[in-house]
């Protein structure tokens, strides 16, 4: 049900002369991390393919093998022909569940662990990339958070009127410096095409990056072992971040396309409502919101970030 | 003039057109973004656009006529006070009633919407404003800091008839008033009355528009090409430290507020209804299912459900049933209180939260327990939820607040003249089978009570589906535990032994501590606990109020603990 529009004017957000505020320098821990830039498949050989990392233009391609190939970019243009062989001065990079990763500072040897990805018998697919005018952390506490599932993805993740967010275990795994929400529970009116009545389904969320978090969730198909669907957010800038998806899959039946679609609907239905977050960086401050039992998982991002001293996309804590 | 964002003069922030039915309109001040929504009542809110909870926009938010749904995470927000009415991710708890928006200074008048940062400066009218009637026209934004655009205002003036310049960004030329609205440093809304109804409205309007159009170009122009100022940088107010913090168990205490009995009437045979209204501005958020204390003239304290439907914080209509029996407070509520009597009451506070999350409500309730159904049955209207309300009385005549009830569009029925078995047959084909998500609630004298809560539980209902609210304290006190309680301010330590209450022992040992009801439903003795786990006997606080083990009531709880220490 959606009101109807009045004959409002619009005022433009922003003046044409339109004033910049300075920029802030990433922190250690976010310079020499892995970031996400690009779906791998979607990375044409020889020909460049621009983006923006924390607020550095880069250019990017494959090589002759294959193998992606990331530099900062001068002049280059999207299109335009290359040979990878005279791009000296390169970004480090690596390729992890189907993306791209570079670095603008010295990363570690290898990117977190998503051991499901490798298991032979997982549909593993890139569900586009998306663009999202509000920070990288908001993008994945919104990925963390349940109680909007009956708002935001009405009648696909949940429907009014069952909202409740029962009591689920979040800690921060020191041993893998990741947060971890267990036992997160929420009715779903139609969980899958063939129920009739709602179900509980249970999920499972890790927190492994600043950037990115992976959710667990029982497969239909085989239920004692759990489908994978991940975000790995791209900080294009402090206020704006491109969502990369990925799903890991136990589904005999539906198509790639089919199993993009549901998630590329789940991700616009997001989309409108992280645009209009405000701040667009997320605020560290716990008395900057009002948060609730069911914002445990977000309260435990927003004090691990703290703690970690990332200062890209976020508020800091005033000291 | 630089904009300060406390500036405290008026500023119209829209047109009265702007806020159709049921519509939030986003405004913008000084900086600031605001949510404009107009309650089915008239009332018109300018809040902070920005919902407490994760700072989504409220003007994206969708107006329910008394309340403001959040679009994120479904928070409910009242007219009026901007109070927080339900979180939806808890459905079965009352929020603390102290979340509560930013509220900003309101006034509709000559067809605009006024307000101001602050409320430093009552609103004074323009000159000359009270003396007729006034044609808003269209609103004209203009890309300009708005000192710029008063002065190009300024030029339109023709030479024989020079520009009246008025107090805050205000000015005058001929028939026409223009007023700024300082939208941010360089951006500005140009708001004009024009004094009478003119003949040919779609003429006038369209000339104004092409002049003022012209302006905006020149203005526009002009602004490119300097530097652009930087924004104003309005700060987000912090919330309260308990409202940060995870356990945000926050209990009133003994904060009481004087109202008028603005009216007093018969609602049906026996039952006196009572309009209390604030000395001034509105009343305090309360949820569904509250209840306030009303400090009597004799010293004693009564509890009384609100009424209300959502949003209406003008007055609480509260219900007393004329006890034949005599005893207690309501007499002298009855036979002694006139309108315009001053009565002190406590804030609303809720032990009976109405859950928005079910398929569906079923509401049961006899004699004066229609009160806070009522107030439930308003607020499930309002969301167009599902929900039934049964009201047994024995005589048509007994039923309160009939046109009241009569006036809601679900399903009403009232169940007059039954016999015992009849209300059991009733109360049982009324519930039914339970199934996911449904959940009675019941209000009335005991009898009415236990019957539901047996044959509900009889049909398959489980415990926490059933909802009921206890104003006195029928419980049995267990005070056979003994233990030793610390008084932190006092520096004392006290032995509480089998048989004596807390409050017996400190009062033993000289403290002056107040208490009235002493059977653990007023309140009025709550203290705060620092360490020990209590063993809570009370009625007053709720469900998650024990939980927090934040609090104790001193007349009838005690210690599961061997040590207690309380904050005396």
């Amino acid at each position: 049900m959606r009101r109807t529009m009045p004959p409002n004017f619009p005022i433009p957000l922003h003046a044409p002369n339109r004033y910049s505020p300075p920029m802030t320098t990433p922190d250690p821990l976010t310079l020499n991390s892995w970031q996400v830039i690009a779906a791998l498949d979607e990375l044409p050989p020889g020909l460049v393919e621009r983006t923006i990392l924390l607020d550095t233009p880069l250019a990017m391609t494959r090589d002759r093998d294959g193998l992606p190939v990331v530099w900062r970019r001068t002049d280059e243009e999207t299109g335009d022909e290359i040979d990878p062989e005279t791009i000296f001065d390169r970004l480090p990079v690596t390729t992890g569940y189907g993306f791209v990763w570079t670095s603008l500072g010295t990363p570690p040897t290898d990117l977190f662990p998503i051991p499901e990805y490798a298991e032979p018998d997982r549909v593993n697919m890139s569900c586009g990339s998306i663009g999202i005018h509000v920070s990288a952390p908001r993008a994945v506490e919104n990925f963390l958070d349940m109680g909007h599932f009956p708002y935001v993805h009405t009648d696909i993740l949940g429907a009014e009127p069952h909202t409740e967010v029962k009591e689920y275990d979040v800690e921060v795994s020191e041993e893998r410096d990741e947060v971890l929400a267990t036992r997160c529970r929420f009715f779903q009116p139609r969980a899958a095409l063939s129920a009739t009545d709602g179900m509980e389904v249970e999920y499972v969320y890790r927190v492994p990056h600043p950037y990115c978090s992976v959710l667990y969730k029982s497969s239909p198909e085989a239920p004692e072992r759990r489908d994978v669907i991940a975000i790995f957010l791209q900080p294009v800038s402090e206020e704006r971040c491109r969502a990369h998806l990925l799903q890991s899959m136990i589904d005999s039946t539906s198509t790639i396309t089919e199993l993009r679609r549901f998630q590329q609907t789940i991700f616009g239905q997001d989309k409108p409502i992280l645009e209009n977050q405000y701040p667009k960086r997320l605020p560290l401050d716990p008395r900057s919101e009002t948060p609730i039992r069911a914002d445990k998982s977000a309260i435990a991002y927003r004090r691990w970030l703290s703690q970690k001293g990332v200062n890209y996309g976020v508020i800091p804590v005033a000291s | 003039m630089t904009l300060s964002l406390t500036d405290s003069t008026w500023y119209p922030i829209a047109s009265s057109d702007d806020l159709p039915f049921r519509h939030v309109y986003q405004g913008q001040l000084l900086g600031r973004e605001l949510a404009v929504w107009r309650a089915d009542d008239g009332n018109v809110n300018v809040w902070e656009n920005r919902c407490l909870h994760r700072g989504v926009r409220l003007s994206i938010g969708i107006n329910e006529g008394g309340e403001l749904k959040c679009q994120y995470h479904g928070w409910r927000y009242a007219n009026r006070s901007a109070g927080c009415t339900y979180i939806p991710a808890h459905p079965a708890d009352a929020p603390a009633r102290r979340i509560q928006n930013r509220t900003y200074p309101v006034r509709e008048a000559f067809g605009l919407i006024w307000s101001a940062a602050n409320d430093d400066q009552p609103f004074q009218p323009f000159p000359g404003a009270e003396t007729g009637e006034w044609f808003p026209l269209r609103p004209i934004p203009v890309n300009a800091a708005p000192e710029d655009v008063l002065a190009g205002l300024v030029t339109l003036a023709p030479d024989d008839q020079p520009a009246d310049i008025l107090p805050g960004l205000a000015v005058r030329l001929g028939a026409a008033h223009y007023f700024v609205q300082p939208v941010d440093s360089n951006r500005a809304v140009i708001r004009g009355l024009l004094q009478g109804q003119p003949e040919d409205a779609v003429t006038t309007l369209r000339s104004y528009n092409e002049t003022l159009t012209k302006l905006r170009d020149r203005l526009e122009r002009a602004a490119r090409k300097k530097p652009a100022p930087e924004p104003l940088q309005p700060s987000f107010e912090q919330v309260s430290v308990d409202l940060a913090t995870m356990p945000d168990i926050a209990i009133p205490r003994g904060n009481t507020i004087t109202v008028v009995v603005k009216r007093k009437w018969a609602s049906a045979d026996g039952i006196i209804g009572f309009e209390l209204a604030p000395r001034e501005g509105h009343l305090p958020t309360f949820q569904p299912g509250a209840h306030i204390d009303v400090h009597l003239p004799n010293g004693l304290i009564r509890q009384y459900s609100i009424t209300n439907g959502p949003g209406e914080l003008l007055s609480y209509i509260i219900g007393v049933k004329a006890e034949s029996a005599g005893k207690g407070g309501s007499k002298i509520l009855v036979e002694s209180v006139r309108e315009g009597d001053l009565l002190s009451i406590s804030e609303p506070r809720n032990n009976f939260p109405l859950r928005r999350d079910a398929v569906r409500t079923v509401l049961i309730a006899a004699g004066i327990g229609i009160t806070p159904l009522l107030s439930m049955a308003r607020f499930l209207d309002k969301s167009s939820l599902p929900y039934e309300l049964h009201y047994f009385t024995r005589l048509g005549e007994h039923i309160a607040f009939r046109p009241e009830l009569e006036a809601l569009h679900g399903k009403v029925q009232f169940h007059t003249g039954l016999a015992r078995p009849e209300i059991a047959q009733t109360i049982s084909q009324t519930l039914g089978e339970w199934s996911h998500a449904q959940h009675v609630y019941v209000c009335g004298p005991s009898a009415l009570l236990e019957s539901v809560r047996v044959t509900a539980a009889t049909q398959g209902w489980p415990e926490e589906s059933i909802h009921f609210e206890y104003f006195k304290n029928d419980k049995v006190i267990d005070d056979s535990s003994s233990f030793e309680v610390e008084l932190a301010r006092s520096a004392m330590t006290l032995q509480v032994p089998a048989g004596k209450t807390i409050l017996e022992v400190m009062r033993e040992a000289g403290l002056q501590v107040p208490s009235s009801c002493e059977q653990g439903a007023c309140g009025t003795c709550l203290t705060g606990v620092i360490e020990g786990e209590c063993d809570h006997q009370d009625v007053y606080l709720n469900d998650t109020e024990k939980r927090a083990n934040t609090a104790i009531l001193t007349c009838v709880s005690r210690a599961k603990s061997a040590r207690l220490v309380l904050d005396i």
